[in-house]
């Protein structure tokens, strides 16, 4: 009966599939598998990273990371300066852009963004970070917009704020009005791609802008399909149902490689993945907080336990090789401000130097094998770590392995995601394994790390490394303010010097990012940075601005392939089903006899 | 023995009015008992979901550049830094207003957010409901009737296995198996097609998957409750006087033993429909199907309290609702119910 009715099922639906798939084919589709959540399409609220990644499509930015090597390039603006104190930065605004329903985007439009954003506390909720610091922002004439701001600001060529339409938003004075997720709102735009459609949960549609300041894209529509199953979005893939799919696990990744008509890319990803080592939390008034062991207050401790870190078998073991070992804070992706450390700087995985640095520091071995601290007691640490993910799991079966060797024993704590961030933002931790996705413009990422990010309140603030040193405050504060390229390049150096020479945790790797798409219907994404970044989620709209579709023959076989598997399987059910059937009915003849 | 002859006379006269007032006292206290668990409901809810560690504030902005201010700011907005006695309050006197809060996740109406998703729910539960009582039942009957046949072993056998697969694993399964037949995730097209029935057809063609994952794993149930309650009468007096009657084999069954044995699975149906509403969270996960259950995992994930509150009402008061419905029909399909 089962069998029949999945039969019945397939008579109706198994040769629908196949005209579905030729009509994307046809129509120039770039189906894209998006496996996170949705919250707005209205870019003053859109806070997940799937919503923002779709608004880089829909709105130009004021400037944007280049595609290249991920330094400021032109968007809406083509031309800025800075005053001689730093304090006055003035944008010209690009001649002959404009919005999709034919008004003139100005600067004006620009002007309007930042200042109902610093006016307005709901428009905050996506970009308010970038205001932070503006005194006034105004628009003397159509293309000219000036920005005043308290001090000087380097990060003024990364404002990672799409440029809205005045005439539209100004008619909007509830942010938080459902309304402004759906087209009638977000559908005016002067991004390469404009959004048409959404249906929340199931699809969000975009087409080419014809009128694009760089040129219409070369294919008519994209697509952001859901897909919370990984595992779903692979199968669609190969079936042609999407055309692109990133967020790969390793395994997945390795089974795609070398399948005829689908290329992977295997791209420098800008997350970090860290060992926190709590170096004595403290909240904004430098009042100690949370539960840390105090020995790992001593700095000579956690250097040891560096040491005692092979970060090299976690990224090829652990990551399947998807990972780089890693140096400082800011990715080898991007290039201006990475910092590797030199080999007399660097941890080097030793365990017999890393017990020698302990017994240097006093930590004296027990009868157990266990070192004590100078105060006698024994190194007890809890390792926090999420249940969720693999990297967190594994990683902490090698450091308990690690850290066992040079007498330090490792309590594995694996605890849900929000429990570990829980832990982590309120100081109740020793060791904890933690991530974090940094940005193109390393202001923010340093700015985590700082004195003035300490929580006012255990748990309300967004570090997790509660550190505050003064020589590396120095540095980040250079940083901050500094607009030459070179210098600043170096202060960001000196302050990820500073954090990896003082440890307060210990970056392990850089991930991997994966993704996979259909080469047999579309080439030339474009990564950023260019020579080995990500295509999808970049901080810009690049990678799929630029690809191309492959010529529109071929593809198709493999529609009719599953047509005929499935008219098979059909008969194949009816034939089974039919027969039983018919057993069963003679059988109830004799039975009534 | 002398008040047995004393109580016929006060028993007579409830007896009377049993068709009209008993019935609507009975619905009305059925009512009631229902409203004062549900009340349980919203309390217990509320309570519980404090106990799941976590701080929603912290997962939302630790991928994101956010200032202790705004941090502060969005911790105000949300209410999470009020007290408890305060957030309760907030909570009862919002759902009175049919107002479930605000997502911390999403920053949407949690009664918006639950409404676009109760459809694609109850078309998924209902389908594979409906089917599964269909073929339960048959299946059912069959093996009872047949008791210790090879048809018998063979059913019970499979359909036992069936129930205890996990429905993520033979979700995925039955996604791999049949590639590309079906759509892998979503309940229409991308591009929905032009016309009612192409459009019912995508439709049908999306919930196939994961419907017979559904239907595949709570089948067992009936059948198993159908064979039992059966067998349980296959032994019965009158049974044998159909028999001797001379009727078919196939009518004693049909007109006798079935409906009898019927009962029991019908009042399964109602009290299994609530618990199935809030059971899909693996099958809607597996297929993106966009429905509670899905919303539901993604309420965890935060952990994301409005939100897990307002779908715990909704789930609780299936079951409440469902549970009532089960206790009127049984009133109306069991004469010695209303006798009681």
């Amino acid at each position: 009966m089962t069998a029949a009715l999945l039969g019945a099922v397939l008579v109706v639906a198994g040769p629908f599939a196949v005209p579905a798939a030729q009509a994307q084919q046809e129509g120039k589709t770039l189906r894209v598998a998006l496996v996170q959540e949705i919250d707005h399409l209205n870019p003053f609220t859109a806070g997940f990273a799937s919503s923002s990644m779709i608004g880089r499509m829909n709105y130009e930015f004021l400037t944007l990371p280049s595609a290249e090597d991920a330094t400021p390039t032109g968007g809406v603006s083509d031309k800025w300066s800075t005053s001689e104190d730093k304090l006055t930065w003035t944008f010209h605004i690009r001649d002959g852009m404009k919005w999709s329903d034919g008004k003139p985007v100005t600067a004006k439009d620009a002007a309007y963004t930042f200042k109902r954003i610093m006016t307005d506390k709901k428009a905050q909720e996506a970009n308010g970070n970038y205001v932070e610091g503006f005194v006034d922002v105004t628009a003397p004439d159509d293309s000219t917009l000036i920005i005043k701001t308290k001090a000087p600001r380097a990060s003024m060529t990364a404002l990672d704020v799409p440029i809205v339409p005045e005439h539209i938003w100004s008619g909007v004075s509830d942010m938080a009005d459902p309304k402004t997720d759906t087209p009638a709102v977000v559908g005016v735009g002067d991004g390469p791609f404009l959004i048409t459609e959404y249906r929340p949960n199931e699809v969000v549609k975009l087409k080419a802008n014809p009128d694009y300041w760089r040129g219409k894209p070369k294919f008519d529509e994209l697509q952001f399909v859901a897909y919370k199953n990984s595992e779903a979005a692979v199968s669609a893939l190969k079936n042609g149902e999407v055309d692109f799919v990133n967020r790969l696990t390793p395994t997945q990744f390795d089974a795609l490689q070398g399948q005829s008509n689908i290329a992977t890319n295997k791209a420098s990803g800008r997350r970090y993945l860290d060992l926190l080592m709590n170096p004595g939390a403290q909240d904004a008034a430098r009042q100690p907080i949370g539960d840390g062991n105090p020995a790992l207050k001593d700095v000579r401790l956690r250097k040891a336990i560096a040491t005692a870190i092979n970060p090299k078998e976690l990224v090829d073991k652990v990551l399947g090789g998807y990972g780089e070992v890693a140096g400082g804070l800011i990715p080898s992706m991007y290039s201006a401000y990475h910092y590797q450390p030199d080999s007399a700087k660097a941890y080097k995985f030793d365990i017999a130097d890393a017990n020698r640095q302990l017994d240097a520091a006093g930590y004296q071995r027990g009868a157990d094998g266990t070192r004590t601290s100078p105060d006698g007691k024994p190194l007890n640490f809890r390792l926090t770590a999420r249940s969720s993910e693999d990297f967190p799991q594994r990683t902490s079966e090698y450091l308990v392995g690690w850290l066992k060797q040079v007498g330090i024993n490792l309590e594995k704590r694996l605890v849900s995601d929000a429990e570990v961030d829980e832990q982590t933002s309120s100081g109740n931790y020793d060791l904890a394994l933690s991530s974090y996705n940094t940005n193109p413009d390393p202001d923010y990422t340093l700015a985590k790390q700082s004195c003035g990010n300490l929580p006012s309140t255990p748990g309300s603030g967004s570090t997790a490394s509660f550190f505050c040193d003064p020589q590396f405050d120095q540095a980040y504060q250079a940083e901050a303010a500094e607009t030459d390229q070179a210098k600043r390049s170096e202060y960001t150096r000196q302050a990820q010097a500073r954090y990896y020479d003082q440890a307060p945790s210990f970056v392990l790797a850089y991930q991997n990012v994966l993704e996979a798409y259909r080469s047999d219907k579309f080439t030339n994404f474009v990564k950023q940075p260019v020579t080995s970044g990500p295509i999808m989620e970049q901080t810009g709209y690049w990678g799929f601005y630029g690809a191309t579709p492959v010529g529109s023959s071929g593809g198709s076989g493999g529609g009719s392939t599953g047509l005929w598997i499935g008219i098979g399987v059909v008969v194949l059910v009816v034939l089974v089903g039919g027969g039983t059937f018919l057993a069963k009915r003679g059988k109830s003849v004799d039975d009534r006899e | 023995m002398s008040t047995t002859f004393d109580q016929p006379q006060a028993l007579i006269d409830p007896d009377e009015h049993r068709g009209g007032t008993g019935t609507v006292r009975f619905v009305v206290r059925k009512v009631l008992e229902g409203l004062v668990s549900l009340v349980l409901v919203v309390v217990l809810g509320f309570l519980l979901f404090r106990l799941i560690p976590g701080d929603p504030i912290a997962s939302l902005t630790r991928d994101r550049p956010t200032s202790p201010e705004q941090i502060a700011e969005m911790r105000r907005q949300l209410g999470v830094d009020n007290p408890m006695w305060r957030q309760f309050l907030d909570y009862v006197g919002g759902l009175l207003h049919g107002d479930f809060g605000l997502s911390t996740t999403f920053r949407r109406p949690v009664g918006e957010m639950i409404a676009e998703r109760v459809g694609p729910t109850l078309l998924l539960v209902g389908t594979a409901t409906v089917l599964a009582v269909i073929i339960g039942l048959w299946l059912g009957v069959r093996a009872a009737w047949r008791h210790n046949s090879a048809f018998d072993r063979a059913h019970t056998g499979i359909a036992l296995t069936l129930w205890s697969v996990p429905q993520f694993w033979l979700g995925l399964v039955l996604l791999i198996a049949t590639q590309g037949l079906f759509p892998s995730a979503g309940m229409r097209s991308p591009d929905i097609p032009d016309g009612f029935f192409p459009q019912a057809l995508d439709v049908a063609h999306h919930l196939a998957l994961p419907c017979v994952t559904l239907l595949l794993v709570i089948y067992a149930q009936y059948m198993l409750v159908m064979r039992s309650s059966l067998l349980g009468e296959m032994g019965a007096d009158y049974l044998t006087t159909a028999r001797a009657k001379g009727l078919r084999d196939d009518l004693v069954r049909k007109r006798h033993a079935v409906p009898n044995a019927l009962l029991p699975t019908v009042t399964l149906v109602f009290l299994q429909f609530g618990m199935v509403v809030s059971g899909t969270v693996t099958v809607e996960t597996v297929f993106t199907w966009p429905g509670l259950g899905q919303l539901l995992a993604l309420a965890l994930r935060g952990p994301d309290l409005p939100l897990l509150q307002g779908l715990f009402v909704v789930f609780a008061g299936s079951v409440i609702v469902m549970n009532m419905l089960a206790e009127l029909l049984y009133r109306v399909l069991d004469p010695r119910v209303r006798a009681q």
